[in-house]
C-alpha cells in the first residue's frame, strides 16, 4: 500500500516536474512583444526598406538602378572627406582611449589610497551633458583663449610673432582641432572605460598572481603576461565601444564650432545632416548601407582577434 | 651576521622604493582627478560670476565668431574665482528669461518618456531573453546586438523613414518612439537576469508561483541595481542628445537644452553658465545617488557574448 503510495506520488510529480521546468511559458513570450513589435517597426523593417532604396532610382520611381547610387556616393567629394576625417578620428581617439583608460584602472588597482573618492572624480565626467561644459572649452581653446595666451607667456612668443608675422594657432580652425575634440572625447569616455577595465582586473585569479608573485615575476611581466590575457575579452569590448562612441564624436565637433566646421573635422553625420536637408534619400540609404556594412566588418574582425590571441583563458 | 645586515638593508631599501613608487602614483592620480573635475569645477565657478564679469574675461572670445587671424594685443583671462560671488545669473534664468526654461522644460519631455518605457519594455524583453530557450531567440538577441552596435549616422536613416510615413516629422515622438525601443537597455538587462542561477526559477515554480510572482518577487529585487544602473546610462544618454533633434525636429523651438545651449551669443554668456550647471546638475544628482549601481551595471555589461 504504502509502496503504491509512494510509486502514483513519484509518477505525479515526474509529469509536473516536467511542464514545470520547461521556461518557455507563454508569459515569457509575451513580454517580449512589444519590445519585439518595436524593434522592428523602427530599425529592423525601414532598414529593409533602406537598402531596397538604395538601389533605385528613387522613392517614387522605384526604377531599379544596380549600384548606380552607391557609385554617386563615391564620387561625391564630401562623403569621402567625412569619411576620411571620421576614420583619421576614430583611429586616434580609440586606441588611446583603450590604453588611457587601462592605464587608469591599473592606477586605481594599486595600492594607492582613496580609491573609490579618484574613481568618482574620473567617472563622474561622462555624467556630464557635452553642452554644458562646451563653453569652457571654447574659452581654451579660441584662437585668442587661455591656451594660446599661456603658451605665449611661456615661450614668449608675442615679439617673435609680431616681427616675423607668425600667428598662433587658432585651434577650433584647424587640422589640431581633432586633438581637442578627441581631449574631449578622452575625458568624457575614460571613466567608463576603466570601470570596465576594473572589473576585468578583478576577476583575474588572485593565486595566480601570488604564485607568480612568489616566482619573482615583476609587475609589469605579471601585467603583460598573466593580466593581458585575462584583460582580452574586455579590450575588445571597450575597442568595440570606443569606436562606436568615436562616431558620435559629431556632437562635441557640432557644440564646439557649429554645423559648418572647418574642412578638417567634417564627419560622416554632418554629411548626413546636409543630405537630410535636401532630402537625398538615395544618398542617405547608400552611405547608410555603406556605414552599416563597415561597422558590421570591423567588428568581426575585432571578434576574430580576440579569439585568435585569447581563446585559451576562456572559462 | 653580516650577511643579515646587508639583507635587512636591501630589503629596505626595496621597501623604500615601493613606497616612493605609491607616493609618486598617487600624486599623479591626485592630479589626473583633479584635471578631470577642472571643466565642471570652472564651468561653476563661473556662473557665480556677474555678467560684466564674464564680458571682461572672456568678451574676445565670444563677441566676435569669426575671428579673423589678428594680432593677440587682447587675449582671454580664465578666472578661477569670481571677484564677487553673485547669484545674479541664476536668478535671471530662474525669473527673466523664460528662454532657456522651456529649453529644459523640452530636454524633460523628450528625455523622461524615453528613460521610462524603454526601461519597462526592456525589462518584460529582457525576462524573456533570459527565460526562453532556443535558436530563435539567440538568432533574435544577435540582432538586438547588431542595431545596438549601429552608430547614429546608420539608424537615423531608419528612423527618419518610419517618422516621416507615420506623419510624426517635426513632432517629439519623431525621437521618442525609436528611442522607447533602442534595444540597448534590453541588452544591458539580459545580462543582469541570464545570471540569476536557474534553480532559482525552478525552485519557484516546485513551490507553485506563477510566472508573474517570478517575475516580480525573484528577478525584480535581484536585477534592481542594474535597473538603476540602466536607467542612469539611458537618461545621461538621452539628457546629451544632438544628433537626433537635428535631424528629427525642424522647428527650434523644440530643440531640448543639448543643442540650444551651443548657440549663445555674446549678452547671454553669463546667464549661458548657469544653464549649464542647472543642466548637470541632474544627472550629477543620479550619479551621486546611484554610483555603486552604475558602476556594478557597467562592469556586468562588460562583454558582448
Amino acid at each position: 500500500m504504502k509502496e503504491k503510495l509512494k510509486k502514483t506520488g513519484v509518477k505525479v510529480r515526474k509529469k509536473r516536474k516536467r511542464s514545470v521546468n520547461d521556461p518557455n511559458t507563454l508569459f515569457a513570450k509575451v513580454l517580449a512583444v512589444p519590445s519585439l513589435a518595436g524593434v522592428l517597426m523602427f530599425f529592423v523593417v525601414p532598414f529593409i526598406i533602406v537598402v531596397y532604396y538604395s538601389f533605385v532610382d528613387n522613392p517614387i520611381n522605384k526604377h531599379f538602378v544596380g549600384f548606380e547610387n552607391y557609385k554617386m556616393l563615391f564620387k561625391s567629394l564630401a562623403f569621402v572627406r567625412a569619411a576620411k576625417n571620421t576614420a583619421a578620428l576614430s583611429f586616434t581617439a580609440v586606441p588611446l582611449a583603450v590604453v588611457l583608460s587601462l592605464m587608469l584602472a591599473a592606477l586605481l588597482d594599486s595600492k594607492i589610497p582613496g580609491k573609490s573618492t579618484l574613481r568618482s572624480f574620473f567617472l563622474s565626467p561622462m555624467m556630464v551633458p557635452v553642452a554644458s561644459v562646451v563653453l569652457i572649452w571654447r574659452v581654451v581653446f579660441a584662437y585668442k583663449g587661455t591656451l594660446n595666451a599661456e603658451l605665449m607667456k611661456i615661450f614668449e612668443i608675442d615679439d617673435l610673432v609680431k616681427s616675423l608675422g607668425a600667428m598662433p594657432l587658432d585651434w577650433l580652425k584647424s587640422p589640431k582641432c581633432l586633438i581637442v575634440v578627441s581631449l574631449l572625447f578622452l575625458w568624457k569616455n575614460l571613466g567608463y572605460n576603466m570601470v570596465l577595465f576594473l572589473s576585468a582586473l578583478n576577476n583575474i585569479p588572485k593565486d595566480l598572481l601570488e604564485v607568480a608573485e612568489l616566482e619573482g615575476a615583476s609587475a609589469l611581466w605579471r601585467m603583460i603576461f598573466i593580466k593581458m590575457r585575462y584583460l582580452s575579452p574586455t579590450v575588445l569590448f571597450v575597442t568595440i565601444l570606443s569606436l562606436i562612441n568615436s562616431f558620435k564624436l559629431f556632437r562635441e565637433i557640432y557644440l564646439l564650432t557649429g554645423a559648418n566646421p572647418y574642412e578638417g573635422i567634417y564627419m560622416l553625420q554632418h554629411f548626413m545632416n546636409n543630405t537630410f536637408l535636401t532630402l537625398d534619400y538615395q544618398k542617405l540609404s547608400s552611405a547608410a548601407i555603406v556605414m552599416s556594412i563597415v561597422m558590421v566588418l570591423i567588428i568581426g574582425i575585432l571578434f576574430t582577434t580576440e579569439s585568435l590571441f585569447g581563446h585559451d583563458v576562456e572559462e | 651576521m653580516m650577511d643579515t645586515n646587508r639583507l635587512k638593508k636591501r630589503r629596505n631599501l626595496s621597501k623604500m622604493m615601493k613606497k616612493a613608487g605609491l607616493a609618486v602614483l598617487t600624486v599623479f592620480a591626485v592630479f589626473s582627478a583633479i584635471a578631470f573635475m577642472l571643466p565642471m569645477v570652472l564651468t561653476f565657478s563661473n556662473s557665480l560670476m556677474s555678467q560684466a564679469e564674464i564680458n571682461a574675461n572672456y568678451g574676445v572670445v565670444f563677441k566676435n565668431a569669426t575671428t579673423g587671424k589678428t594680432f593677440m594685443n587682447e587675449v582671454v583671462n580664465l578666472k578661477y574665482i569670481p571677484d564677487i560671488v553673485s547669484f545674479d545669473q541664476y536668478r535671471d534664468v530662474l525669473l527673466k528669461s523664460p528662454d532657456y526654461l522651456l529649453k529644459f522644460w523640452n530636454s524633460v519631455m523628450l528625455t523622461l518618456p524615453i528613460v521610462i518605457f524603454q526601461t519597462l519594455v526592456a525589462l518584460g524583453a529582457s525576462y524573456s531573453f533570459a527565460r526562453l530557450t532556443g535558436r530563435l531567440k539567440e538568432i533574435v538577441f544577435f540582432i538586438y546586438i547588431i542595431v545596438m552596435l549601429m552608430p547614429y549616422q546608420v539608424t537615423l536613416v531608419p528612423n527618419y523613414l518610419v517618422a516621416d510615413k507615420l506623419g510624426l516629422l517635426g513632432t517629439r515622438f519623431a525621437i521618442i518612439l525609436p528611442g522607447i525601443f533602442s534595444p540597448f537597455a534590453v541588452y544591458l538587462l539580459t545580462k543582469a537576469m541570464r545570471r540569476i542561477p536557474k534553480v532559482y526559477f525552478e525552485a519557484a515554480m516546485l513551490d507553485g508561483a506563477g510566472e508573474f510572482r517570478i517575475f516580480t518577487e525573484i528577478v525584480m529585487p535581484i536585477v534592481r541595481s542594474s535597473v538603476y544602473s540602466v536607467i542612469i546610462l539611458i537618461f545621461i544618454d538621452y539628457w546629451n542628445m544632438v544628433e537626433q533633434p537635428l535631424t528629427l525636429l525642424n522647428d527650434e523651438a523644440m530643440h531640448p537644452l543639448s543643442v540650444y545651449l551651443s548657440r549663445i551669443n555674446n549678452e547671454d554668456t553669463g546667464l549661458a553658465f548657469a544653464v549649464a550647471v542647472i543642466y548637470m546638475v541632474p544627472p550629477l544628482l543620479m550619479f551621486l545617488y546611484g554610483e555603486d549601481a552604475l558602476v556594478n551595471g557597467i562592469a556586468s555589461s562588460a562583454t558582448l557574448k
